[in-house]
């Protein structure tokens, strides 16, 4: 007896603190780049074990469809690979009558890596080289442009095999745009896009599919993003950078590259792929939430401000266990800052 | 109880009204209008997915016309589409795919019905079911990691053999229009073999007792009076694993190189209809680009009327020829 009217008062006070969590409960429903996934997961995950009446519902649907959504106001915030366009940006404006703010959460980088028969080491490229391989000039190994970057390692006499991204892609997207900003010949004859039409090589989808087809075919060189070459343990090239350094990929390089940008611009729309400064990686890239301008309902403005304050203070420090690179101090200063533009 | 039921009613004086009632009870008229509703419903979302690929395609048909179908350019950047490389990617494969996938269906179908034990046969297809299950990113995974590397093995042999054909030539680097070919006629080979032998198993008796009969061997049986019987089963299920290999995505996109040109050699890349639009759609800014790849959905939506039309002609034309 003293058992059931222990259960019974258990379910009746469990109801209770569900009809006065409920009262309060406020969900959030955002959508928009894979890349950052896991990141984002894991921060809606801890501050919902923080705030437990605060729910982020994340779909990684793509930046694509992260900026279509925001846009047609079926997600309370969007977030993206690149940026927004200023066509973008007035769609938005004329649709829903107030502006997108863009939020910088954490750094992605994307490396070159290769498959070269009896080469093991870390190969040296150069920005010419790049540019040359992926516009299918370079098409042997032991071209000049590769072996004087590579003293010391001996590179075969083989035709090179370009294996890209096949899926329309914020990976594709920083590395093109770092292509176009190195070749004028790639920013005429390619351009930059999620996807381009590529002058030579195969399609793989998805990281896992450009490194299952670097891994299979022997002298073959892709791109993956870093995060995803450092969890499979993949050897991966050096780039050089503006300051003539070789530069492997890493946490701090990648930060290295959005603290070399001096002029960052009120909005934070800005590509850092060939930043200048020593010791940086040069295809780097923010990811950004777009939080709109104005957000009717006082609970969830107030839960998405709140957030991006924690995000920007205690779940900067869970970025390195994810392996993303955090932002630079004078990035965190400025957007908490732009945290008060939102009413 | 439906036995009497009518009994009663029949002592009334009937009319049109009572007729209905009774049918009604009977159950004929709620059969009818259930089954018509689900008839309508599967026409009404047929319909309803050619008008949305036609409404949301209008810029892109607007701007390319009929040159969508026969230019081979394909860029995000500049916005200039042409869908000729996926067709020809999507009609290959899939060729392949049924030249490949007929022949070991059928057969084994055969082996199932015909000659296997039973107990043998019962398990093997249950095994065979299962493979239908399987989803197909698995298969795009297997062929990947270990249909691609065995095929970059058998390279050498296959190019010894057929190298002399222009369809065989040229570099090799695993993932190819042959690669996505082996994949889906592995994919199509349970549909095949499933419906053919369920099919196989349903000629009646007598015709195998009377062919018997007359002397013919168990093979002269089974080929010459069996198989014919079954043949326009057999065909549906054909059709059926042809619709599966036009519109299969993941598994084609991860073995086939996704490269938009066109190449006669099986050994080179291709890519797909669908293909292109898993791949591209997520993240397709831009309504021309988006209607591009929805107007690709159209098009392959045509195509597989086309070819269906096509072999349907083939299957009359076969069995006018033949018919007793």
């Amino acid at each position: 007896m003293t058992r059931r009217i222990f259960i019974v008062s258990a379910a009746l006070a469990a109801a209770l603190t569900m009809g006065v969590a409920s009262a309060q409960q406020v969900l959030i429903n955002a959508g928009g780049a894979t890349f950052p996934y896991p990141m984002y997961s894991k921060w809606f995950d801890e501050y919902h074990k923080k705030f437990s009446n605060i729910a982020i519902n994340y779909a990684s649907i793509g930046s694509g469809g992260g900026i279509a959504q925001v846009t047609a106001g079926t997600v309370d915030f969007g977030a993206s690979d690149g940026p927004m366009t200023d066509m973008q940006l007035k769609d938005f404006q004329d649709k829903r009558g107030s502006a997108i703010l863009h939020f910088p959460t954490v750094l992605g980088a994307v490396v070159p890596t290769y498959n070269i028969p009896g080469v093991t080491g870390s190969l040296n490229f150069t920005a010419e080289a790049l540019a040359g391989i992926f516009l299918g000039k370079i098409t042997k190994w032991d071209d000049p442009e590769l072996t004087k970057a590579n003293p010391g390692i001996k590179l075969p006499s083989n035709n090179i095999v370009v294996v890209h991204r096949s899926d329309g892609s914020g990976t594709t997207y920083v590395w093109v745009d770092y292509l176009s900003k190195i070749s004028k010949e790639w920013e005429t004859k390619v351009g930059k896009a999620t996807s381009v039409n590529w002058p030579v090589g195969l399609g793989g989808k998805g990281n896992e599919g450009v490194s299952g087809s670097v891994q299979q075919t022997a002298n073959s060189v892709g791109y993956v993003e870093l995060i995803y070459a450092v969890q499979n343990k993949m050897t991966y090239g050096k780039v050089k950078n503006v300051a003539g350094e070789f530069v492997q990929a890493s946490l701090a390089s990648v930060t290295a590259a959005a603290a070399g940008m001096k002029d960052m611009p009120e909005d934070f729309r800005v590509s850092i792929t060939n930043a200048p400064g020593k010791g940086v990686y040069p295809i780097s890239s923010f990811t950004w939430l777009l939080i709109p301008s104005k957000i009717a309902d006082p609970a969830k403005k107030k839960a998405i401000k709140d957030f991006l304050t924690w995000m920007l203070a205690d779940g900067q420090k869970m970025t390195e266990a994810l392996s993303y690179a955090q932002l630079p101090k004078a990035v965190v200063a400025k957007e908490v800052k732009t945290i008060d533009k939102i009413q | 109880m439906s036995v009497t039921a009518p009994n009663v009613f029949d002592a009334r004086p009937s009319g049109r009204v009572s007729a209905f009632l009774r049918r009604l009870r009977s159950g004929d008229e709620i059969a009818y209008v259930v089954t018509l509703t689900c008839a309508l419903t599967i026409l009404a979302i047929t319909a309803l997915l050619v008008f949305e690929l036609y409404a949301n395609s209008g810029q892109a048909r607007h701007k390319f016309g009929w040159s969508f179908l026969t230019t081979s350019t394909w860029d995000p950047v500049v916005e200039q589409f042409g869908a000729l490389p996926f067709i020809y990617g999507t009609v290959v494969t899939s060729a392949l795919a049924l030249l490949l996938g007929i022949p070991l269906g059928v057969g084994a179908a055969i082996f199932l019905a015909e000659l296997a034990p039973t107990r043998i046969s019962n398990a093997l297809t249950f095994l065979i079911e299962l493979l239908a299950a399987v989803p197909s990113v698995i298969f795009g995974l297997l062929g990947i990691f270990i249909l691609v590397p065995a095929l970059i093995s058998l390279e050498p042999a296959i190019r010894a053999v057929l190298g002399w054909t222009p369809l065989f030539s040229g570099p090799f680097y695993g993932v190819s229009m042959l690669s996505a070919g082996v994949v889906l006629s592995v994919m199509i080979v349970p549909f095949i073999i499933s419906i053919s032998r369920e099919v196989i198993l349903a000629v009646p008796t007598e015709q195998r007792e009377g062919a018997l009969a007359l002397g013919a061997t168990k093979w002269e049986t089974t080929w010459d009076v069996v198989i014919p019987f079954a043949r326009k089963g057999i065909m549906g299920s054909i059709f059926l694993a042809l619709a599966r290999s036009l519109g299969e995505t993941m598994a084609v996109t991860m073995v086939i190189g996704n490269e938009p040109k066109i190449h006669q050699s099986l050994f080179a890349p291709g890519y797909s209809i669908a293909a292109i639009i898993a791949n591209e759609f997520a993240e397709a800014p831009g309504e021309l680009y988006r209607g591009a790849l929805i107007e690709l959905g159209l098009v392959l939506f045509g195509l597989t009327i086309v070819i269906n039309g096509l072999a349907r002609m083939l299957v009359v034309s076969t069995t006018k020829k033949g018919a007793s």
